[in-house]
């Protein structure tokens, strides 16, 4: 009985993990761009197409590693447009975030189309050329840890990592010191030099560059090709994570990990028979992580300049 | 002596010449010249709106100027960004306090040249070290753990020039440091000021505060509507010569003032409890009442339950118990539209965060109160025409500069931010006017414009409550006045019998046993 309990939790401990994967390095990217200022509702569209990006560079070079930074840099180009309108244009964040995603989702179809003929789904990737599963067979069959970890792809490990250097980077590092700085007073921190343009410049790509991985740790990893639904709303989940993990990175993995866990305890109830209906079921998540997040989580505070275009020469 | 002579033996540091620079059409500053010289304290004297910021402004580089140009130490420099004059020994505090919130004291003077350790790491040791050195070298004592958020105004000033003593400024740049500081803090700022000089730095000072001026001050440029109207030798001078010099008149220090004899009671707060956003006591069991035409002053110092007080009568707090009353009326806990509804008006304390909308023009801020009302609104649309009209009329009366309506608040100097929440305030005809910190910032000119428009109202049968860290400006305005002590009300007073010594234990809490 105990053992069943215990191989059951350690199933859903390593759902929980494969499906925060995605979300993490997203909500990551949010966390880079809105603490120097930068709003980004257009996580989601960077996130589809760095999964198209993922999927047809795997499928094609048949290297998942080249794959994985083909789909960053293309997250980071999307990135890039972002930057541009909102920071050299001053545009308005959220509009510009919502045609990103509009783009994002097109441009994959249209890819997609293009490279595989006219279909909207990439060809799967065969398993040997997705990502890895370093600790595949590592542990005795059967035991709790190989239940957890036998499964896991090489994204898993990597996102916990980045979740590690993106807050040393924030806390630790001279470079994240000016990030914040920049999102919480720019006019100060460019009365002290700080070239405030650059630093959301390049914060705002590497959100594009994160999401991107995002897209990927899906499409390589937990499936193995892009199709126009895949995505379907977990860059949104991705921000909302990241706010309700007060804009930190270690918040944003606690929510990642909150959001992963309702989905696996789904999954998980799903091969139940029930006398409920699997779509309530599988609202378990949404309902989880909203009851959680209104309960547990106290108010979440903002960048003070997050969303605000700077100026120079402008009153202060 | 004169200026010529007693600069010939001094060694300039700067030299700004014919700074001309516009804003569009308009001119901020009108061919201006500044010299600056090592181990000196220049003042920089103008109305609000002279353009003394911009100045400033230009030569720190967060401007550039539309003509004229800087000399360094006899070079020719373009001062392009804040790096440059850094660079050259040029720090800079300003007048709204570029600090980071949620940074600590350390964090904020070392950012942008941060030490590190290998790979940019932060290496807050020698941070921590090397701010505690300079803070000890020149006496200015900081928490340097504390978060700025938690630490009082006068601290943060010294987080500002120590941030730009980090920097190695030789030239420091004071924009208005005395505004917002206890008259205690300033005494201090004072000395350190002699601090600076003696160690060879050169300051420049800009200030409202004449005193100040003739206090700390060797040299003064004045500033009038962006025209450079002269330089003086400080010693060779006074306070009436500075102010006639910079607003073109004479100007009248003290207030000219009728004796009046009250009317009936008009607004009465009786035991009344208000909690601070700590949720500890800040307003204790507070009684008080004014008359119809009477000023009644509130004297103490900051964090006295005076911020509390306010937000509770105005309906932006909640009271927990007590009762205020207006005309008979029993206010308490209503909302901030029924209370000014009820003929209260409110002149707020921080200008910027609850006075204006600064990204609204001024028509658009003249009428916050009454966009609803005919003229201003018909069936729910906004008659633009009728706005306009009146804002024209509140910008005559009350000489709100530049005389554009359509200026956005934000762009206006904050002398004329205050004009313009003045003008909207009394034009509601009130039967109480609370006006909180009216002449902070407010050069001399407008000062005695304030304390007339106030004293105005009074002769109009109206009730006054002045709210006032100035000590002067309570004496001078008011009828009676109240001091206010850990949320109490200690004593109250005819202004004819209050005496500063005695009001000043009284607001230490040393008065009434
Ligand atoms: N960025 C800007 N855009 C438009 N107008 C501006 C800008 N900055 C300043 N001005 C205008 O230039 C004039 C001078 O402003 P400045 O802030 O230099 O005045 P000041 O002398 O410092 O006044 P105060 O004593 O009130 O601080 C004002 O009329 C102001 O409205
Ligand atoms: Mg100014």
């Amino acid at each position: 009985m105990i053992e069943t309990i215990l191989s059951n939790i350690a199933l859903i401990i390593g759902t929980t993990l494969m499906y925060s994967t995605p979300l993490i390095y997203t909500s990551l990217g949010g966390v880079l761009s809105e603490n120097s200022g930068v709003i980004n509702i257009g996580l989601e569209g960077m996130m589809v197409i760095g999964a198209f990006a993922g999927a047809a560079i795997g499928y094609f070079v048949g290297d998942p590693w080249i794959a994985f930074i083909g789909a960053g840099i293309a997250g980071g180009l999307f990135g890039l447009l972002h930057a541009f309108a909102c920071v050299t244009f001053g545009a308005n964040q959220v509009v510009s975030g919502i045609a990103i995603n509009f783009l994002g989702a097109g441009i994959a179809l249209f890819l997609s189309r293009m490279f595989f003929e006219g279909a909207t789904m990439t060809k799967s990737i065969p398993l040997d050329n997705k990502m890895p599963r370093p600790l595949n067979g590592v542990f005795p069959d059967g035991s709790l840890l190989n239940i957890i970890f036998d499964n896991q792809y090489a994204t898993v490990y990597l996102a916990l990592l980045m979740v590690l250097i993106i807050w040393f980077f924030m806390y630790k590092t001279k470079y994240g010191l000016r990030l914040r700085s920049v999102g919480e007073h720019p006019t100060a921190a460019d009365t002290l030099g700080i070239n405030v343009m650059r630093i959301r410049y390049l914060s705002v790509i590497m959100s594009g560059v994160f999401a991107g991985f995002g897209g990927a740790a899906m499409s390589l990893a937990i499936v193995s090709n892009f199709r126009p639904t895949l995505v379907s709303g977990h860059g949104f989940i991705a921000l909302a994570a990241m706010i309700f993990g007060k804009w930190k990175p270690q918040g944003a993995l606690l929510a990642c990990l909150l959001f992963g866990g309702a989905q696996g305890l789904a999954v998980f109830l799903g091969q139940f028979d029930f006398e409920i209906s699997t779509q309530l079921i599988s609202m378990l998540p949404y309902v989880i992580t909203i009851v959680v997040l209104i309960g547990f989580v106290g108010k979440s505070a903002a960048p003070s300049a997050d969303g605000i275009p700077y100026e120079k020469e402008h009153k202060y | 002596m004169g200026y010529e002579n007693v600069t010939k033996s001094l060694t300039k540091v700067i030299e700004m010449k014919n700074i001309t620079k516009k804003f569009g059409d308009f001119v901020a500053n009108d061919s201006v010249n500044l010299d600056v010289f090592k181990g000196k304290v220049h003042a920089l004297l103008g109305e609000n709106g002279a353009g003394k910021s911009t100045l400033m402004n230009i030569l720190y580089g967060l401007y550039s100027p539309t003509s004229g140009e800087i000399l360094i130490n006899g070079k020719k420099v373009d001062i392009t960004n804040p790096n440059i004059a850094i660079e050259h020994g040029i720090g800079m505090v300003h007048q709204h306090f570029m600090l980071i919130k949620p940074f600590t004291v350390a964090q904020n003077i070392i950012l942008g040249q941060e030490p590190t350790s290998k790979m940019s790491v932060l290496n807050m040791k020698k941070a921590l070290k090397d701010v505690k050195e300079i803070s000890e070298r020149y006496g200015l004592y900081v928490d340097p753990n504390a978060k700025i958020e938690d630490i009082s105004v006068g601290m943060q000033q010294r987080v500002e020039i120590l941030k730009a003593l980090y920097r190695g400024a030789e030239i420091l740049i004071l924009d208005e440091p005395t505004a917002v500081l206890t008259p205690q803090e300033i005494v201090e700022l004072i000395q350190i000021i002699k601090n600076l000089t003696k160690e060879g730095k050169s300051i420049i000072l800009i200030s409202h505060k004449l005193k100040e001026i003739t206090d700390a001050a060797d040299f003064c440029l004045i500033i009038r509507r962006g025209k450079h109207i002269d330089t003086v030798v400080v010693s060779e001078t006074d306070e009436e010569g500075l102010a006639s010099k910079m607003v073109g008149r004479e100007v009248s220090f003290s207030v000219a003032k009728d004796d009046k004899e009250a009317g009936d009671e008009i607004f009465s707060i009786k035991d009344l409890v208000v909690k601070d956003n700590r949720d500890i006591i800040a307003v204790d069991k507070l009684n008080l009442s004014l008359k119809k035409g009477e000023i009644l002053g509130l004297a103490g110092i900051d964090g006295n339950g005076q911020t509390e007080l306010l937000e509770a009568i105005t309906g932006l707090r909640k009271v927990e118990s007590g009762e205020i009353k207006i005309n008979g009326e029993n206010i308490t806990n209503k909302t901030p539209f029924q209370v000014i509804s009820k003929k209260i008006s409110h002149i707020p304390e921080d200008r910027q965060k609850r006075g204006l909308v600064l990204d609204f023009d001024i028509s658009e801020n003249a009428i916050l109160e009454n966009y609803y009302k005919n003229p201003f609104a018909k069936r729910g649309v906004l008659q633009y025409n009728n706005i306009k009209i009146y804002a024209k009329e509140l910008i005559d009366k009350f000489d709100v500069r530049p005389r554009e309506e359509s200026k956005m608040a934000r762009t206006l100097s904050g002398g004329n931010q205050q004009k313009v929440i003045i003008a909207r305030e009394v034009s509601n005809d009130p039967d109480l006017l609370i006006a909180a910190q009216p002449t902070r910032g407010l050069d001399v000119g407008a000062i005695e414009f304030v304390h007339k428009a106030l004293i105005e109202q009074r002769d109009n049968d109206k009730a006054v409550f002045l709210i006032s860290f100035e000590l002067d400006e309570i004496m001078n305005v008011s009828d009676r006045i109240a001091v206010i002590y850990e949320g109490k009300i200690v004593g109250i007073m005819d202004a004819k019998d209050a005496e500063v010594e005695k009001l000043g234990l009284m607001m230490a809490g040393g008065g009434n046993e």
